[in-house]
Formats: C-alpha cells, structure tokens, sequence
C-alpha cells in the first residue's frame, strides 16, 4: 500500500474539493438571481413588485405577433404559459423573427407591458442545411 | 518503469516526435478548413456565419480538456510528489489558453451577427471569462515563484481552484437561462446538428488536438533541455 503520507495528501485534496464544491454551489444558489441571464414571462407573472430597474426578459416570439408602426415594432413574448406584449423602437437583430427565441431588455411597465431598450435574438441548439429543414417541413 | 522517467530517454522520443505531429497537423487541419469553409452546407437560420462554430467549439473543448488535464496531472502530481507530471501541466497550459481566448474571440465575432452583441454577461461566456483567468493565473505563478517546492504546491491550488468552475461552465446553460445555446452533442440523446456539420467540426477538433500537442511536445522539450543543463540525472 501507499505510505502514510500519500494518503494524507490524497485525503487533503479530496477535502479540499468538497469544501471548495459545496461553498461555490451554496455561492452561485444564493446568487441565483444574478447568475440568470433573463427572466421568462412565468417568472414575470410571479413577481410580487414591479422594479425601476432595468430587467432582461426572454421567450419565443409569438407567431404573427409583430407589428410594425412606422419607426416602432410591436410583438408578443411568450413562453406557452405567459405572455408579454414588448414595444420596441430601433434595429433588431438578423435572426429575429416569429417563433424564435428572443431577449429584450428595458423596463417593465407593468405585468403585461415591457418597454424594451435593446433587442437580442436567441440562437437554438439546432443546426442543419436549408434543405434539410425544408424536408423536415414537409413531414 | 523508473528508468523511463529519466530525461535522456524521454527526451529522445520527445524530440523526433514534433515533425511527425507537424505533418499530421497540417494533413488534419487542411482537410478540416476544407470541410469547414467549402464543402459544408451553409445553415438554415444563420447561414454562413455557422462556419465560425468550427473553430469556436473545438476551441472550447481543447481548452476545458487541457484544463482538465492539468489539474488532473496536477493532484495526482501532488500527491505522489512526481515531479514530472508537473512539468507536463505546465507544457499542456500555453495552448489551453490561446484556445480558451480563441473561443471567446470567435464567440464573440459570431455574437454580433446572429445575437445582435459582441459581449452578454450571461453564465456561459463569463464562467468561460474565469477560465481564461484561471489559466492566467496558472501560468504566471510559474513565473513568479522561484522555489520548485513552492510553484507545485501554488499551481496545484490555483488547478482545484479552477477545476470547480469547468463542470459549471459545461452545466451552465442547462442551470440558468442564458443567451448562449444548450449543447448540441450529447453523448446520450441524439445530436441536434445535422451530420454534414458534425464531420467538419470533428476534424477541427482533431485539427486542434494534435496542435496543443505540437506546441506540448516543444514546451515539454524545452523544460528537458533546461534538466538537461543543470546536470540533473532524473525528473
């Protein structure tokens, strides 16, 4: 077997992991709130106080949501549960569009509003050439 | 086995090994910019910019797989005091972190187009960002401490430092909403990126691979020549 002080050693760094794992696990729970990159519009429903802070919220486009007054766009976030209606003025993203993934992020006006001040376009784990998706469409 | 640990005799693989990793290097990395750039399809949603995922995720990979390595070398190091596995953490780190910074660059010239941002504080790209600073932090401890004691003690803490952040990197996207995408391979469930993408992206893969071992080999060789010339007989 190995001599005393290589167990010791072994047993030192073992420690040290499963203080350092539960410390930055017990952290990264009680940052929650700041780790997560946007709020769904279930979350949103949730909240018990509408802040002046600025807030990202995220979902899919809801499909034909969009409208487009003059300089302003109008659409609906969803995520199947909840809805938010989001008034937007200023470029969007190539990749927006209805039915994809979206972050907005502005102010909340109240539980159904969002006044967005930037627009980002939510990429999904899928990727395939057009004529692939066009066969899977026909299906 | 001992006698294998002597720098003379790993020296002489070590040295001739390097043109042979260059030429499969290039072979490899050729057929993969090939691939990549020409032959592949373009994708349905974010058209050409797709081809920036070739370079970024296997990127991504070498860099959290080297980081993985040397703590692992690191611990293992540590506790059975080899000295030269060591030696091997610190020739693997250069590479691990020209890619990490490869990832983070390429990830950002491919945010622009598709998210609209070059830069989100979202979990993924910032626990990507300590990464980086991990490997920073690896490498100048190197250089700062002097005492050979001292630097395998000091790195092997900022290696277990660092290693709890790697399975939150990978896991962060599934954790917490974030604007970066979930994974698209997973070893268990079927991969969501259609095979004609998967293959240029493999080769890249190997492509990198067998470039952080090229740059390993010349770096390990370095620290031999350095045994070398202070007349120690063995690591």
């Amino acid at each position: 077997m190995y001599g005393r002080k290589v167990r010791l050693r072994f047993f030192f760094v073992i420690l040290i992991l499963i203080t350092l794992a539960l410390s930055v696990f017990l952290l990264v729970k009680s940052l929650e709130e700041n780790v997560i990159f946007f709020k769904s519009p279930t979350e949103i429903k949730a909240l018990s106080e509408i802040g002046e802070k600025k807030i990202r919220i995220g979902g899919m486009v809801k499909k034909e949501s969009i409208i487009i007054i003059s300089k302003e766009i109008r659409f609906i976030v969803t995520d199947f549960k909840n809805e938010i209606n989001v008034v937007y003025s200023g470029v969007v993203p190539n990749l927006f569009a209805e039915e994809k993934g979206v972050v907005a992020e502005g102010y909340l006006k109240d539980k159904n509003f969002f006044l967005a001040t930037k627009i980002l376009a939510k990429h999904d784990e899928n990727y395939m050439p057009p004529e692939v998706k066009a066969a899977l469409e026909e299906k | 086995m001992f006698k294998y640990f002597e720098p003379n005799k790993i020296f002489s693989i070590t040295s001739k090994a390097p043109k042979y990793v260059l030429f499969l290097f290039i072979v490899i990395l050729s057929i993969g910019l090939t691939e990549a750039l020409i032959l592949s399809p373009e994708d349905y949603k974010q058209s050409h910019s797709v081809r920036i995922m070739y370079v970024h995720v296997p990127a991504a990979w070498i860099s959290l797989g080297i980081f993985s390595a040397i703590t692992f070398l690191s611990i293992v190091g540590y506790i059975f005091k080899i000295r030269n596995f060591f030696l091997i953490a610190k020739s693997l780190a250069p590479s691990g972190l020209v890619f990490n910074i490869i990832a983070l660059v390429t990830g950002s010239i491919w945010g622009k187009p598709t998210w609209g941002t070059w830069w989100a504080w979202d979990a993924r790209i910032t626990s990507m960002l300590i990464l980086a600073l991990f490997y920073i932090m690896y490498l100048v401890a190197w250089r700062i401490f002097e005492d050979k004691d001292k630097v395998f003690k000091v790195t092997s803490i900022i290696t277990i430092l660092g290693i709890i952040n790697v399975p939150i990197i990978k896991y962060s996207v599934d954790w917490w909403n974030t604007l970066h995408q979930p994974a698209s391979i997973n070893i268990l469930s079927k991969s969501s990126i259609h095979i004609s993408m998967l293959f240029p992206l493999m080769t890249m893969t190997a492509a990198f691979a067998l470039f952080s071992l090229l740059i390993f080999l010349m770096k390990y060789n370095t620290e031999l020549i350095k045994i070398k010339n202070k007349g120690l007989d063995r690591l």
